[in-house]
């Protein structure tokens, strides 16, 4: 197996992290948060449309780049560094990790050209957000086909053209395309905590969906796990934004007529987050590894969310403490990591979950 | 030269020497004649300027062949480097063979009951009277100091000047009466070490090395090589298996003496391997506080050896500037022993009260508990490795320093 990026990957990075700097600044990143839509239409364009970063991980035949889960990961940890506002995560990440995995080949290749080049925002709808296991308990669909139920939970829903919900009927798990103005369907925007990610609730009574493809058990826990996977990117890339900061700051911040990153209390908690996110960032980069070959740990992508939550968690703490009270304004931008860092470390399982879903994944393989 | 060349002329040369009733002194003056005692070295003193790449091939094909290799286990190790970094050609000539052939045995004379983390404020005295060099104090975590027959001794030789240029580094005779060597027994029981007493010791001028006052350049050199393990190749070294002929009855000796100090190593690094194995066994793999701290425990373990692997190869392709990574691997291994403890203490439960033939496997559990505590002290405390990590990977400033100026005005331990 891979263990350390190839010359392509590193240039996609380069590539990514450049546009990324460029179109999607913190300032930028504050302009769409405030706003009801939450995300900017010309920078969506242009990262999706023209430099394709919706479609890194979707086969070349339905217009992605044809890359893996380290693909994917790459442009996850980048966008978690820069806390990139929009619906990416939502369409490309889940939607389009739930077509390729469920979704017969024929409404994959109607659905996901635009999912690729982000003329088309779908979100995935799932009743459950914290365990798979859970996943169709509130959402059914009827013989007919049409679907009922709420989803407490969904990322971008308020802007999404496509809804994919995984629904209970009567032959299992079944992944549904519904449009957004489909009657029936309700879309209440949530209050949040973390304003650079939009949640709404969606409700369903008597909707009328297509179904795409069945969902089995199997084929839930890879979306599952390859959702997790690029999300624990994306936590990553915001634990080392947060990290590096936070360092740069003791080395600026003078008080006792030294700068604060002399003092022993701050180097050592510093150096104990450099080992927390070393260790975290190389399980993340592993699990990829793992979906992209099929081999290693049936249970890295666990292993990676659990780590990255926790060491993000821990940057995230830090980044607040060792500013002191500047730390704890709105006008400083700590703050908006912070709360990135604390949804999505209860996004997808939080890291107790993970750790019992690994333990059990490992004692069925022993 | 390739590897399969080498493979060839080892395999031949041992052909046509290697016999297994030889004496060991007898066979290591060969293997020593023949250039093959330590492949690295110049050619001028018995090696053959290989890499360490090459060198690794050599000692594959002793091991193939169950040929004993020259006398490398323990601190020995650290003296030839040292004495071949920075000896003279009079040191080189004196001290090299033996320690190649294993007549001498060594102990690093270092930390002192004073000094521990701060190594360079040593204050065991060195004077010069009537042509030698007399030695007055005190060190302590001597590794076979009461079997050694040489030690590498740092001494402050100049109290006027900052600390770290009043020192000075010797080649001390052990065998003699101003020298006394005592058990140290620590806290787990066993006795890795000695305290090791100087009184009016002697040392004569050809023992110094390196020059008057360079003693911490050459500690600092003695010391890259402990890092790179050069005092810990017992393990690897060992004859598989029962080999007949008398001169594995030396070897094996030398062996097990060497490794005697480090039987309970395993223990302090957590033995994360028996974790697994004790959860099924007593059941408490069911409990699911266990299973969170096992998990934390496998996420840990397995991701420091990934982020290992990822820093060896970008070392291997020069991507990165050298860092200690060594300091974050030390840091990473703390975490993980103190996390096994732990597990290992609720997967026992109120049978980790017991030691010896009365506790899990035999003692070894009991073992872990009492000596994991090492690992965040021995070779660098964690500490010290938080301070090499932010200093010199994060570049965060140094700190205030109460040590500097000469050495005598400084405060220190009474």
């Amino acid at each position: 197996m891979q263990t350390e990026f190839s010359k392509e990957q590193n240039l996609l990075r380069d590539i990514v992290s450049r546009a990324l700097r460029d179109k999607s600044p913190v300032t930028a990143v504050r302009e769409s948060m405030a706003t009801n839509r939450g995300y900017d239409p010309v920078v969506w364009q242009e990262l999706c449309g023209d430099a394709g970063l919706a479609g890194v991980h979707l086969p070349e035949v339905h217009g992605g780049a044809g890359g893996g889960a380290a693909e994917l990961g790459i442009v996850a940890e980048e966008m978690g560094r820069t806390l990139f506002c929009g619906p990416w995560f939502a369409s490309a990440v889940m939607a389009g990790t739930a077509l390729i995995e469920a979704a017969d080949e024929e409404d994959r290749g109607a659905l996901l050209p635009g999912v690729a080049d982000g003329s088309t925002i779908a979100t995935l709808v799932l009743d459950d957000l914290n365990d798979p296991a859970g996943v169709g308990g509130s959402i059914s669909s009827a013989a007919d086909g049409k679907l009922s139920g709420t989803a407490a939970m969904v990322l971008d829903a308020h802007v999404a053209d496509l809804l994919l919900v995984v629904a209970s009927g009567a032959g299992g798990l079944g992944l549904h395309a519904v449009e957004s103005g489909a009657s029936g369907l309700t879309i209440e925007p949530l209050q949040v905590v973390d304003s650079t990610r939009k949640l709404s609730r969606v409700a369903l009574a008597d909707v009328p969906g297509r179904c795409v493809g069945e969902v089995s058990g199997d084929a839930l826990n890879r979306i599952w796990d390859r959702i997790c996977s690029a999300l624990a990117h994306e936590i990553i890339g915001g634990a080392q934004h947060l990290f590096e900061t936070t360092v740069n700051y003791t080395k600026e911040r003078f008080q006792f007529g030294r700068p604060i990153g002399s003092f022993q209390a701050l180097k050592h908690r510093c150096a104990d987050l450099l080992l927390e996110i070393e260790i975290a960032r190389a399980l993340t980069h592993h699990s990829a590894r793992c979906l992209d070959a099929g081999a290693g740990e049936p249970w890295a992508a666990s292993m990676a969310k659990a780590a990255a939550a926790d060491a993000c968690m821990s940057a995230a703490r830090a980044g607040i403490q060792l500013r002191g009270g500047i730390g704890f304004t709105w006008e400083n931008d700590t703050h908006l990591w912070f709360k990135r860092a604390k949804g999505s470390e209860v996004l997808f399982g939080t890291p107790a979950i993970h750790r019992e879903r690994m333990m059990t994944m490992l004692e069925g393989a022993a | 030269m390739t590897p399969d060349r080498i493979r060839s002329e080892v395999s031949a040369w041992l052909d046509a020497n290697w016999r297994v009733d030889r004496p060991l002194i007898e066979w290591r003056n060969i293997l020593l004649e023949g250039g093959w005692a330590a492949p690295h070295w110049p050619e001028e003193w018995y090696g053959r300027g290989f890499t360490l790449d090459q060198t690794a091939v050599v000692a594959e094909v002793f091991r193939e062949r169950d040929a004993v290799p020259a006398a490398q286990v323990g601190p020995r190790g650290l003296a030839s480097e040292t004495i071949l970094a920075c000896g003279s050609d009079d040191q080189k000539r004196r001290f090299l063979r033996p320690i190649l052939t294993g007549e001498h045995t060594w102990c690093q004379l270092f930390s002192e009951p004073g000094s521990g983390s701060d190594l360079a404020g040593l204050s065991t005295r060195a004077e010069l009277k009537d042509g030698k060099w007399i030695i007055n104090g005190q060190k302590v975590w001597n590794t076979s100091a009461h079997h050694a027959d040489f030690g590498l001794l740092v001494a402050r030789s100049d109290w006027d000047v900052p600390k770290h240029q009043g020192i000075s580094y010797f080649l001390l005779d052990m065998r003699q009466p101003g020298v006394e060597a005592r058990p140290l027994r620590q806290m787990n029981g066993h006795q890795s070490f000695n305290e090791v007493f100087m009184t009016n010791a002697v040392v004569p001028p050809e023992d110094l090395i390196g020059g008057e006052g360079n003693g911490w350049h050459v500690a600092k050199t003695t010391l890259s090589f402990e890092r790179r393990g050069f005092s810990r190749r017992v393990r690897g070294s060992s004859i598989d298996g029962a080999k007949q002929g008398p001169i594995y009855e030396e070897y094996e000796e030398e062996l097990r003496i060497a490794a005697e100090p480090y039987t309970w190593y395993p223990q302090r690094e957590g033995r994360v391997d028996l974790v697994l194995p004790r959860a099924r066994e007593t059941g408490t793999i069911a409990d699911p506080a266990t299973r969170q701290e096992i998990a934390k425990l496998i996420c840990l373990y397995t991701g420091a050896r990934l982020a290992s692997d990822s820093a060896e190869a970008s070392r291997k392709a020069g991507t990165t500037e050298i860092i200690p990574a060594g300091s974050i691997g030390k840091l990473a291994a703390s975490v993980i022993a103190r996390q096994a403890s732990h597990v290992h203490t609720m997967i026992s439960r109120a049978d980790a009260m017991l030691s010896g033939p009365d506790s899990a496997a035999d003692g070894i559990i009991a073992e872990v508990l009492v000596s994991v505590p090492a690992i965040s002290i021995a070779g660098g405390t964690d500490e010290i490795q938080r301070n090499i990590i932010s200093e010199r990977v994060l570049g965060m400033p140094k700190g205030y320093r109460a040590d500097q100026g000469p050495f005598r005005d400084i405060k220190r331990n009474a």
